[in-house]
């Protein structure tokens, strides 16, 4: 679990990932993966566009109620016979499910995909307390093997290569005939599947995230492919559900859009294989299902994000679309980031979780290429987002002394147009007549951070304004 | 003060506000009482029979198979044809639906056993409260009917659909649903789209896999 | 002409942005050329800079500064009309949030409505269907960020081509996605920015044009110093040179006799 994050060294962790050959390999497969089959999937649905404004407008209502849909939600889950408890900090969530699983003397803990307890590192604190924790997604499970943090909100073993799925169940598996062949994927998928359906049944307690908490209902919905969710949720006597507090929709409708956008944002599918809404535990007469029902809902920074600059980042449904469009996460894959969450919704909620003296690398690395506003399905403005970060570092002098210094003199001289063109005019005779033959430059003092990796074209050496007004004054002429 | 206590207070404080406006209030029970749709795509909406349609194609593409039947009588045969097709052995676990539990399945040289799944069983039926036409989908509901662990454990999930249940999309299944169950929903709604896959390891897609690997779709039409 | 204005020719403040003016005349002179081919009265007020370095580096004041120093210069004009997709949409999406007075969030509104990048400017507004040059090469096009995803640039600089006598367009793969240059971004990130723009001239080599256009500087500088650092013979050069005929200067990093 990531709790200590190496976000300040982003840039030494981008330089490594950049090396990383097996790495660079398997983000090859994010393309196709991922870019082509949410577009087929938008194409396929000429309403996307308008669901998209719908969904921003439903999450900026559930936002401004917040307190009150709450309120409703817990309400309805003790109607159902479900508990509810409430998490200001990570380390009280993990402390109340630590708790939940002493109480009921549980010995391992299977748990399906959930980022926020990445967020709060549950799984280290399941095991402080003598307690196994068993991942089971299939992503998250090899990842686990390899005690790796997700590289990405929705596939968090995309960094890795078959081969190298192959080494690590080689390594753990280790009970199992020696000369199997697991060359391909399918091979070890059906080994996972083996070797987890055991896990699934020998647990006491199952904990799950939720993609949507229903206020009208009491219920928490996940949404997954696998049907480990489910299992996770199903079989042990307790199930506990982990959730931010803004997973919250007003009514079944509600979500229903909001799975309509989800599942072709993340995967390109239309709709996730499993979507379950889950009220309480069994009832009087029900032959399966938990006998216990706990929902955990953990703040953890999320309340101070409201009716401010970064309240937007709330819409957020994690479907790692931003990720997956994005050129940075495309050139160094989810880890170098430095923490749990990875891309341009990392970008900006990092420094809101962790603070932006951590967390300040991320929301300067983006070209602003404006990609990742463009698939959002809740359309979180993340550029602009990431802007007012920088702002807030400007205001606080977080900004490098170099940045902060070079953009002084810009500004300097940008602020007085004659003593900018007299300065300019001078400055880019001398760069274009140094720079005539070859027409760039390979190495230039003051721009190594350009000329390392690519030539500096040449000006020509008259700025296009005194060009321009010599040339009107010839035409007068 | 306790951390829900905390929680609400400071949510109300980012927010500006105490929790007592009035008209905040009414916006919400209103939402809530009214459960407005937002935007519904056209494409299962259209005649009985376009939704059909829909329901198959869509189905279909995400790797279910869609037979239809005549009648429920009809349903044991066809059972017994799937798995025999499928080459796994003519056994069934299956809940207490009174829809399957009055069928022939003896008749069909079907083993049939009933209650939740402890994870031995390869083959099971469920009945679905609905049908979703835009995505191919099914509705099951937990209980002693279709037990939930049916729909996750076994290696082949059948699931029949009568015809009249058959939603353009999931807006008319929820008002249907509170209809049939009132303010309090069974525990668990589990909503299948297709079987279980992962596209986990290099992003191959791959059928089953922790759920049923495959999924047979039998709608009754009588 | 498209719009009302046929008492006078439109009169269009052409803001040439920092980089055209400090290295790369020609491309001001051919957006001015298109422009008065177009029927516009150009003129240029003096200038500087848009402000966008200071509003992506977090400064705020000096964004707001510039923004009123271009709104002052600018402020007799029909219409502005930048060569990039990046500073006309720095003008026309951003300029607004900059302010926090109702009148001068208002007046910048104003000015952001009247404020075009080049192509589509000639094409949307000026109603602008041919234009009369030659080119006879294949050439790539890339679709620069900006231009694109804040100005919905994308068809228009290719129906202009279409038209010019002798050139061949023909597509690269991704020419929708960044090339890394984000400008400050380029030299503060700049194995990151390697990393891309290594994918982007991949895909400008493959695609087999020996000229690549795109329409904005800052793109094409770096794009074309990543061309000539790996020894491409590939030429660079803005869109708007090739629209106005005037490609006698050399192309981008090409030195200055060697020009065709």
């Amino acid at each position: 679990m990531s709790l200590h994050p190496t976000t300040p060294a982003f840039k030494e962790n981008a330089h490594r990932a950049l090396g990383d050959t097996e790495l660079q390999k398997a983000l090859g497969h994010v393309q196709g993966g991922f870019i082509n089959k949410r577009a087929a999937a938008v194409e396929r649905l000429p309403e996307f566009e308008t669901l998209r404004e719908s969904a921003r407008d439903l999450k900026d209502h559930v936002l401004a109620h917040l307190d009150l849909y709450l309120e409703h939600y817990e309400t309805q889950v003790r109607a159902a016979g479900g508990q509810v408890h409430f998490a200001r900090t990570g380390e009280e969530a993990c402390k109340t499910i630590v708790d939940i699983c002493k109480a009921h003397g549980a010995k391992s803990v299977t748990k399906g995909k959930s980022m926020v307890s990445e967020e709060i590192g549950l799984n280290d604190a399941i095991e402080a307390a003598g307690m196994a924790a068993v991942e089971t997604d299939l992503g998250e499970y090899i990842i686990q093997l390899r005690h790796e943090t997700p590289s990405h909100i929705i596939a968090p073993a995309v960094h890795l290569t078959k081969e190298q799925v192959e080494a690590d169940f080689r390594r753990v598996h280790s009970h199992l005939d020696a000369a199997r062949d697991l060359s391909e994927p399918v091979q070890l998928l059906t080994e996972a599947r083996g070797v987890l359906r055991e896990k699934f049944l020998a647990a006491d307690v199952g904990i799950t995230g939720a993609n949507f908490l229903v206020a009208e209902t009491g219920s928490s919905i996940i949404v997954t492919n696998e049907g480990n969710g489910d299992l996770t949720q199903t079989l042990p006597k307790v199930h506990i559900v982990i959730a931010s507090i803004e997973k919250i929709v007003p009514t079944l409708e509600d979500a229903s859009l909001l799975m309509r956008v989800l599942a072709r944002s993340a995967t390109g599918q239309d709709m996730s294989v499993y979507t379950t809404l889950s009220t309480g535990p069994r009832r009087a007469g029900d032959p399966d299902g938990p006998e216990h029902y706990h929902i955990v809902l953990v703040d953890n920074g999320r309340s101070s994000m409201l009716g401010g600059e970064f309240e937007d980042m709330l819409r957020c449904i994690r479907c790692g679309a931003c990720m997956n469009h994005c050129p940075i996460y495309h050139a160094i894959g989810g880890h170098a980031y430095g923490w749990v969450y990875p891309g341009p919704m990392g970008a900006v909620l990092t420094p809101a979780l962790i603070g932006v003296e951590k967390g300040g690398n991320l929301p300067n690395a983006s070209t602003f290429c404006g990609r990742c506003e463009a698939v959002c399905p809740v359309k979180i403005p993340l550029p602009n987002l990431m802007r007012h970060w920088r702002e807030r570092e400007f205001e606080r002098h977080l900004t490098p002394a170099v940045q902060r210094f070079g953009l002084g003199i810009w500004g300097f001289f940008a602020r007085r147009p004659s003593l900018y063109r007299l300065a300019t005019s001078l400055a880019m005779r001398v760069l274009g007549f140094v720079g005539r033959d070859k027409g760039r430059f390979a190495k230039l003092p003051l721009a190594s951070g350009w000329t390392q990796f690519r030539d500096m074209p040449a000006p020509s050496g008259e700025t296009f304004q005194s060009e321009w007004r010599a040339r009107q004054k010839e035409r007068r002429s | 003060m306790s951390a829900r206590d905390d929680v609400f207070s400071n949510i109300r404080r980012s927010l500006g506000v105490t929790g007592k406006e009035a008209t905040r209030r009414a916006a919400v029970g209103q939402r809530l009482e009214t459960t407005p749709r937002g935007p519904v795509p056209r494409r299962g909406q259209g005649s009985a029979a376009a939704r059909m349609a829909t329901f198959i194609t869509e189905a279909q593409r995400v790797s279910a198979s869609v037979v239809m039947l005549e009648n429920a009588a009809a349903i044991p045969a066809e059972v017994a044809r799937y798995l025999s097709e499928c080459n796994v052995a003519p056994v069934l676990r299956m809940g207490a639906d009174a829809r399957l539990a009055g069928l022939d399945w003896a008749g069909a040289g079907l083993s049939t056993s009933t209650g939740r799944s402890d994870g031995s069983d390869l083959n099971a039926i469920s009945h679905a409260f609905a049908g979703v036409a835009e995505t191919g989908s099914l509705i099951v509901l937990s209980g002693p009917d279709n037990p939930a662990t049916l729909n996750y454990l076994p290696d082949n999930h059948i699931i029949v659909l009568a015809v009249s249940d058959l939603c353009g999309d999931l807006e008319t299944v929820w008002t249907r649903l509170r209809r049939a169950t009132g303010a309090l929903l069974p525990r668990t709604v589990n909503i299948i789209t297709g079987p279980s896959r992962s596209a986990d390891i290099e992003q191959t897609l791959l059928l089953g896999a922790h759920g049923p690997r495959r999924l047979h779709i039998l709608v009754t039409l009588g | 002409m498209a719009d009302g204005l046929s008492a006078r020719p439109p009169r269009v403040g052409l803001l040439a942005t920092c980089l055209v003016d400090l290295f790369r005349p020609s491309i001001g002179f051919a957006a001015a050329k298109l422009l008065e081919d177009a029927g516009c009265e150009v003129i240029v007020p003096p200038q500087t800079c848009c402000g966008q370095p200071a509003f992506n580096s977090g400064d705020r004041t000096t964004a707001r500064d510039l923004a009123l120093q271009v709104m002052d210069a600018f402020s007799g004009c029909d219409y502005i009309v930048a060569p990039s997709g990046s500073c006309g949409g720095m003008i026309a999406k951003h300029y607004p949030d900059l302010f926090d007075e109702p009148l001068l969030i208002s007046r910048a509104r104003t000015f952001a409505a009247k404020t075009h990048e080049l192509v589509s400017f000639l094409t949307d507004v000026l109603g602008v269907t041919t234009v009369d040059a030659q080119f006879d090469r294949k050439v790539t096009y890339h679709d620069a960020c900006a231009g694109l995803r804040e100005l919905g640039v994308k068809s228009q600089p290719r129906r202009l081509l279409e038209t010019v006598r002798g050139l061949e367009l023909v597509e690269m793969a991704e020419s929708d996605v960044c090339c890394g240059f984000g400008g400050t971004f380029a030299a503060k990130y700049g194995e990151i920015s390697d990393a891309i723009v290594s994918k982007k001239t991949a895909h400008i080599s493959a695609s087999g044009a020996p000229v690549l256009l795109a329409g904005d500087l800052g793109c094409l500088m770096n794009m074309a110093g990543k061309l000539s650092r790996q020894g491409s013979s590939i030429e660079v050069r803005h869109v708007a040179e090739v629209l106005a005929g005037l490609t006698d200067t050399p192309p981008i990093g090409a030195p200055r006799e060697a020009g065709r």
